[in-house]
């Protein structure tokens, strides 16, 4: 078995073991206790917005040490507003990385890819380490990457929607297409669907609505480090024939060239 | 069964209660409702049309038991399917409806509850709206917050915890200026994460001013859309005028305000047909401006000073429960609002199932907080509530039950860009 102990996730040159990420939108601190003791998290998201509090139970006093905060510019309309909150965010002691998530629709919460590539342009120019939260597009992916980022995060399905791989096919084409790191977010609802997202050849998934809506939180969370784990083992393995894509003939086609 | 909504004062002169009744009793003294006022901007939008003729064609005895089967069953809640869980036929299904709001809530908002407090800095109203303590033949307490006043009632709360505001006043623009509205939002901008208005409707580039000043979410009740109804409740003044008061939120979000709230009060008339109106009113609004943040009031009439017997007749808690999940199915995004008419146990109920913020330490009265916050006798002057409050809850005692249900309360989720 060669299962490497120095395989890690690499962001902004900084290593990371876990390829679990907690996402923001719903946050408690059970929450955020149980990504980090049972999921094994290692990044955790944090919506500056939300953090933009004063004393009562302040999110930011609650991340254990040596967890990267990964701040997030929700709430941003367009690149402009993105770039204040992740200016806000490194003023406020978060550090350097964040992710880009840049919404013009309320309903939905689908990401603006055009303002997104914009605001990640400025942003890695300034010296961030940006993961784009993007729709998943080849065009915008390219983009992404021409800008600076340095990772890219397309939606597997609605935020929140716990539907998991709706934009299999898409993210397929962003992991074969994209030299970065892919991260799944935003639609992931079972440890299962994470699996597959890392057994198709995902960097990392990041989660927040599956753990936060389960009835036993550290074990949903166990169980989302489990099938993160064997996703990428599964990665790694390189799939044999049941799991590759399209089935090969047992008797070769091309049998009579050697007949 | 109606609510008796006149009240004489015997401090009004003759000539005031001579007009007062003439409003009230002769519909030809009254000016058109639905025309203009000078000053008013006019924004030509298509979102009222479109709106008014589906609630005009809502016939809800039309509805079973088989609609309102397949609106749960349903994965998007159609406005067809909306309108059969809104109708009596769905009140045997209360039960799975909350069932299915609870799930819509938790998707979008997880198990968070936001917590604000309304401050009214001042009670002055030139309308007779005659179910409402503000109105102007209501023999209150008067008064109007000066900055240091403000400055010092926003200071006490904010030293509660509160993180985020909603400035109202009673509706006069000749007592309380744009531009001391303005102030007002200036200084909450210095105690606050948030600052939210419901003052009377103002015009695009006044809302621009506001939103400049710091505030950035206008919510307007429309109390009923009931054109007819609306007429023969709002005697007098700028708010007797009903389609300006529709284009308030648009003409808000035209101003760059980030988010909109609306309301019908109800109990005013048909409880039904303005739910629908006011959902179809967010509704439509948010096509045509997706990037706002749209949120729903729930409000039921209440007894004011002076008229202890108004009641929302026949919308009980069940019928509102049935509007609230209904709201919740139809529009999982939207924030709902439940306010502290509500009684306690309602408010920890609903909160669990759709709700998603709720105000605590209360006063619907002016330039009371110190005395109300700290039981100490206050020094000043106060001026009179606008309806009595059900849930007293302080923020302190509010912040602990939220999180005795299992709820996160949350004090902002905002930042001004």
């Amino acid at each position: 078995m060669t299962m490497q102990n120095d395989d890690k996730l690499i962001l902004g040159g900084k290593e990371f073991s876990s390829r679990f990420i907690l996402g923001s939108g719903k946050y408690s601190l059970s929450l955020i206790e149980a990504a980090v003791k049972y999921a094994g998290a290692e990044i955790i998201t944090l919506a500056v917005r939300r953090a933009n509090t004063k004393d009562h139970e302040n999110i930011l006093d609650y991340i254990p040490e040596g967890v990267t905060l990964l701040p997030n510019t929700s709430g941003a309309r367009n690149a402009e507003e993105a770039v204040r909150i992740a200016r806000l965010a490194r003023e406020l002691g978060c550090g350097d990385f964040v992710k880009v998530e840049i919404m013009r629709d309320s309903k939905y919460l689908l990401p603006d890819n055009a303002e997104t590539v914009k605001a990640t342009e400025i942003l890695a120019k300034d010296g961030f380490v940006v993961l784009p939260y993007m729709y998943p597009d080849l065009y915008a992916a390219r983009e992404l990457v021409n800008a600076g980022a340095s990772a890219v995060m397309p939606l597997a399905s609605p935020i929140g929607s716990n539907k998991g791989l709706a934009a299999k096919e898409f993210i397929q084409i962003l992991i074969d297409e994209i030299d970065l790191p892919i991260i799944v977010d935003a639609g992931i609802g079972r440890p299962s669907q994470a699996c597959e997202a890392m057994e198709m050849g995902a960097a990392a998934i990041m989660a927040n609505t599956a753990l936060a809506t389960a009835g036993d939180l550290p074990l949903m969370a166990a169980a989302f480090k489990a099938a993160v784990e064997a996703g990428r083992k599964a990665y790694l393995a390189k799939p044999g024939r049941v799991l590759t894509r399209g089935a090969s003939a047992s008797d070769p086609l091309t049998g009579f060239l050697h007949n | 069964m109606e609510n008796s909504f006149f009240v004489d004062s015997e401090n009004l002169s003759e000539a005031a209660l001579e007009k007062k009744h003439r409003l009230e009793n002769d519909p030809s003294s009254r000016t058109d409702h639905m025309k203009y006022m000078d000053g008013m901007e006019i924004i030509q939008s298509d979102i009222c049309e479109k709106v008014m003729s589906r609630v005009k064609e809502y016939d809800y005895s039309q509805y079973t038991a088989r609609d309102v089967i397949a609106a749960l069953e349903h994965e998007t809640c159609s406005i067809e399917d909306f309108k059969a869980l809104l109708s009596p036929a769905a009140e045997p299904y209360l039960e799975q409806m909350a069932q299915r709001a609870r799930a819509e809530t938790g998707k979008h908002f997880g198990n968070t509850v936001y917590l604000f407090t309304p401050l009214y800095i001042a009670n002055y109203c030139g309308n007779y709206c005659v179910y409402c303590g503000f109105n102007c033949y209501n023999d209150i307490r008067r008064m109007k917050l000066n900055m240091e006043q403000i400055d010092h009632e926003m200071k006490v709360i904010a030293d509660s915890g509160m993180e985020e505001i909603l400035i109202l006043t009673g509706e006069s623009r000749a007592k309380s200026s744009v531009e001391y509205i303005g102030e007002a939002c200036k200084l909450a901008r210095k105690y606050f994460r948030m600052v939210g208005l419901e003052i009377y409707p103002v015009n695009t580039d006044e809302y621009r001013y506001l939103h400049e000043c710091g505030a950035d979410y206008v919510t307007v009740f429309q109390e009923t859309y009931d054109t007819e109804k609306y007429e023969t409740l709002h005697l007098m003044g700028h708010k007797r005028v009903w389609p300006y008061r529709f284009d308030s939120q648009e003409r808000a979000l035209m101003g760059g305000m980030r988010g909109a709230g609306f309301s019908a009060l109800l109990g005013l008339s048909d409880f039904r047909r303005d739910a629908l109106a006011s959902a179809l009113h967010v509704y439509y609004l948010q096509r045509k401006y997706p990037h706002a943040e749209m949120s729903l009031s729930c409000p039921r009439l209440r007894p004011i000073i002076n008229n202890d017997k108004i009641n929302p007749l026949d919308v009980h808690e069940t019928q509102l429960c049935q509007v609230i999940c209904a709201y919740r199915i139809f529009m999982p995004f939207v924030g709902i609002t439940v306010s502290s008419r509500e009684s306690e146990s309602f408010r920890n109920g609903i909160v669990k199932i759709a709700a998603t913020k709720v105000s605590a330490g209360v006063s619907t009265g002016i330039g009371d907080h110190e005395s109300k916050y700290s039981g100490k006798e206050s020094d000043g002057a106060e001026g009179d509530e606008q309806f009595e409050i059900s849930d007293s809850r302080s923020f302190d005692k509010m912040y602990q039950d939220m999180s005795g249900e299992g709820l996160q309360p949350v004090l902002n989720d905002y930042l001004y860009v």
